[in-house]
């Protein structure tokens, strides 16, 4: 059974979706900072998707200089405050952490680098400044995690950029995919604004770029593309009665959690179908949001489910009931869903009551876009094929980053990539004059 | 179960642990709430002449997490009027009349020292305190650790106080000095009754970083503090034990002050010879509470060894304290990493390698273990202090213990080396990399865009 009562108000919304990584005041990050080994070749350095310096970032806390620590965060990492609280950090950095190794707790390294990237992003605190005009210009498709880094780091190497957002605001699945309990919008927007307002990337808002004839303006009248999409809607399972009332897919429920919070519609009984972290996340939601039951269902084992532990262990303990090797047959109801049927691993066939549905099996390609570009090479998961070394693609006008070429992984990746696409291209171009 | 109580150079206590003359001993007050807590005695804040103290007056050094390390302060003695600390000496001596109750004094003129003695002996003291050790404000008027730096002056001060008490008398040394032993044999020679050591040190704690004024603060000027507090316990040991091994010195009790916060610390100074010890910082940051911790570890301690009173192993460390012409240069210890408790921080291989003998590998087995490479290990302990995994790194002896041979015996038997042939010299028993080597192991960096 649920715990947690229906949020009326934005209260009530915010008490049931507590933020899991909460902002440390300046004596707990003091004592915590304290903590650090400063480890020689740290493994949490290692772990990080960014390579932050994180070691030095902790002793710069601890010294008082919050700044400098933020400057070393950012150095690295564009998304340095999201990937604080976002980032699976029980299984990067700090599960990386020595402390581990003598069951002691790992150094709070997410909360910690919260702290100081709070600090300048609160101040307004310019850290960077745009580069020397290299006279490049540089387009970039999707101002997600991946885009916007990418767009920093062309600032700041003097590479005039402008980025075109299919939607009315930017970080991508930040404000429109994250659980809200991990990060709160206002969070978002302030890290964009505070990397925008320092290194002026134009962003062109409600701007999709869907036809030939768009992509040949882009190649006219930029040097290089860097794409940053992201996946597409829930890809239909071919499931009977997908289509019933009361089924809606995990990445467009959450988007509208993300954005109506307590008044975004959801039924009482919730079934959440699939075993990654999106499933994950849409469970633990559908609980907060006060549904009386929620089950979790999976077609496999327990142990083959994608998602993290840690995300499976949260959703338990918001309430959620998993049940395993169920494979949904069909989705019962009568224009509007009453039921799941499924397969248990031996055949026998039951139900779940429910009058909502969550699909959590999975998003569609963003296949539309790669097709329209010339030369582009894709794998056989439809993702963009790149260089590691500089993240260019097939056609070297062409570089991407994020779910583009990995299918969906986490936002620390996207800024990576990102990261390392600028220096790409800037790269690129340098040797192409 | 072991007997606590002292009596030192005839200043009787139920145990040695004392309020060293400072802000805990500032009233009668305090002192009363103290030896209900536990303490067995008090040196009651200096009494002297007038004085007029400053707003803001402590400063500290704090390290990691911990807070007060090292403290400092720039306060006088006290500004009570002697009248009323006289007045409280009496109360307390009353209530508490088993309890060393010990006035600390610091005045200026032979008439001035007899007056005070003969009013704090009425007033029911047990004991004399000779305060020169205060390295700040009073030295400026000649008193303080100014009498403390000048052994003649010292000895004919401790000479009038001898001829004008009738009750013990115990001079604090200043350890802001060269030779610990200058003044204390000085104090010896004037007769004093006992010797506490040490009074704090000359010191600087910080510098604000904005208003380029040293702490504590006074109106954006600052001044030398007396530096006390943890920090200086290992000078404070240092000194103990150089009275305490001078042949002239030694009969003379000691009394331990510097840095002393639990019973680890009172058991240190007591081996060193200290048969009371005096506590001031400690109860500054944590309040009178702290006794009982000092009291249950040494009990524990006592009854572990068998020993009854402090008096049995007093002094027990100072035949090991020797002279460095005295060590064995046979010994041998290597260090030896336990693979199940390293938890891979590699900071012995980086201290080892950048601030020692390069003589820790990194692993290439994939895990996060260094190896020892003994052919360089010299034995110097670094790797397991730095280790944060208790007894992770231990030295192990790899001599047979048979061998022993000191410089001193070098030098008598005339085989001093007049080459460099150090078995554990680096080019000569171990390799030493050569200074191009440095660029080859440098750290990896994934984040070099």
């Amino acid at each position: 059974m649920s715990e947690y009562k229906k949020p009326s108000s934005p209260a009530e919304f915010a008490k049931n979706f507590k933020q899991k990584k909460p902002l440390m005041n300046q004596t707990e990050a003091h004592f915590e900072s304290a903590r650090c080994l400063f480890c020689y070749d740290a493994p949490c350095m290692d772990a990080c998707p960014t390579g932050i310096d994180i070691p030095l970032f902790i002793k710069q806390i601890h010294t008082g200089n919050v700044d400098g620590a933020a400057k070393t965060i950012y150095d690295s990492n564009w998304m340095g405050n999201a990937c604080g609280t976002v980032c699976p950090t029980g299984v990067l950095c700090e599960g990386a952490c020595v402390y581990n190794h003598q069951d002691v707790l790992p150094v709070q390294i997410g909360r910690l680098q919260n702290y100081a990237t709070d600090k300048v992003i609160s101040a307004g605190k310019k850290l960077f400044s745009e580069g020397a005009d290299t006279g490049f210009k540089v387009a970039i498709i999707g101002a997600g995690p991946g885009g916007v880094s990418c767009a920093a780091e062309l600032r700041t190497l003097g590479v005039a950029v402008e980025v075109f957002e299919a939607k009315d605001n930017q970080s991508g699945l930040l404000i429109n995919g994250v659980a809200p309990y991990k990060i709160t919008n206002e969070e978002v927007q302030a890290e964009m604004d505070y990397l925008q307002n320092q290194l002026n990337y134009k962003i062109h808002y409600n701007s999709p770029i869907e036809t030939k004839a768009q992509i040949a303006e882009l190649e006219a009248n930029f040097d290089a593309v860097f794409i940053g999409v992201g996946l597409g809607a829930t890809a239909f399972r071919n499931i009977p009665g997908e289509d019933l009332s009361g089924v809606v897919g995990a990445v467009e429920f959450i988007e509208k959690l993300r954005l109506n919070h307590e008044k975004t519609p959801l039924g009482n009984k919730v079934v959440v179908l699939g075993g990654g972290n999106t499933a994950m996340d849409a469970a633990s939601e559908s609980a907060r949001m006060g549904a009386s039951e929620v089950t979790l269902a999976y077609r496999g084992t327990k142990e083959k489910m994608g998602a993290y532990k840690f995300e499976y262990d949260l959703a338990l303990s918001a309430g959620v009931k998993g049940i395993f090797e169920a494979n949904p047959i069909e989705i019962l109801g009568n224009g509007s869903v009453s039921g799941v049927k499924f397969a248990s691993a031996s055949g026998e066939e039951f139900v779940v009551d429910c009058d909502q549905v969550i699909k959590a099996t999975g998003q569609a390609k963003s296949g539309g876009l790669f097709e329209l570009i010339a030369d582009l090479d894709l794998d056989e998961n439809q993702r963009v094929k790149v260089n590691s070394d500089s993240n260019q693609s097939s056609n070297p006008k062409y570089f991407a980053g994020g779910d583009a070429i990995n299918g969906g992984a986490e936002v620390v990746n996207a800024a990576y990539d990102g990261k390392l696409a600028a220096n790409g291209i800037l790269a690129y171009l340098t040797n192409k004059k | 179960m072991a007997d606590l109580s002292v009596d030192f150079a005839g200043i009787k206590a139920p145990n040695p642990f004392w309020l060293a003359s400072a802000p805990p001993t500032n009233s009668g007050y305090q002192i009363m709430k103290a030896f209900d807590a536990g303490w067995g005695g008090a040196v009651w804040k200096t009494m002297g002449m007038p004085t007029i103290n400053v707003s803001s007056r402590y400063g500290s050094t704090n390290y990691g997490d911990t807070r007060m390390a090292g403290f400092s302060n720039i306060e006088l003695i006290t500004d009570r009027p002697l009248e009323d600390n006289l007045r409280e000496i009496r109360e307390v001596t009353e209530r508490f009349p088993d309890h060393a109750v010990i006035a600390s004094l610091m005045v200026d003129t032979r008439e001035e020292w007899i007056d005070i003695i003969k009013q704090v002996e009425d007033a029911g003291a047990t004991g004399i305190e000779l305060n020169f050790g205060c390295p700040h404000g009073m030295c400026e008027r000649g008193m303080g650790s100014a009498v403390g730096q000048d052994p003649v002056v010292l000895k004919t001060i401790v000479e009038w106080v001898m001829d004008a008490a009738k009750i013990p008398v115990i001079t604090k040394l200043s350890p802001n000095i060269s030779h610990i032993t200058d003044p204390g044999l000085a104090a010896v020679e004037g007769k004093t009754d006992a010797i506490s050591l040490i009074n704090t040190i000359k010191s600087i704690v910080g510098i604000d970083l904005d208003t380029y004024a040293p702490y504590p603060v006074v109106d954006g000027k600052g001044t030398n503090g007396g530096y006390c507090g943890p920090a200086v316990k290992p000078i404070a040991l240092h000194m103990l034990k150089e009275l305490a091994q001078h042949q002239q010195i030694k009969r003379t009790p000691l009394s331990g002050i510097g840095g002393i916060e639990n019973w680890r610390d009172v058991v240190e100074f007591i081996l060193l010879g200290a048969t009371s010890v005096q506590v001031c910082t400690a109860v500054m940051h944590y309040g009178f509470g702290i006794v009982r911790e000092m009291e249950a570890g040494l009990r524990q301690f006592m009854d572990d060894k068998g020993y009854q009173t402090i008096y049995d192993f007093a002094g027990k460390a100072l035949p090991n304290v020797t002279e460095w012409k005295h060590l064995n240069l046979k010994h041998d210890v290597k260090a030896k990493i336990n693979a199940d408790k390293c938890i891979g921080c590699n900071l012995c291989y980086i201290s080892c390698d950048d601030g020692a003998h390069q003589a820790i590998g990194l692993p290439t087995d994939g895990s996060r273990v260094p190896n020892i490479i003994e052919e360089n290990c010299v034995g110097c302990n670094l790797c397991s202090l730095v280790c944060p995994v208790e007894d992770c790194i231990t030295m192990v002896q790899k001599d047979d213990g048979t061998q022993h041979e000191t410089w001193d015996d070098l030098t008598k038997t005339n085989r001093i080396p007049d080459t460099f042939n150090d078995v554990r010299a680096g080019g000569k028993g171990h390799y030493v990399p050569e200074p191009s080597d440095a660029f080859k192991t440098k750290r990896k960096d994934k984040s070099g865009w």
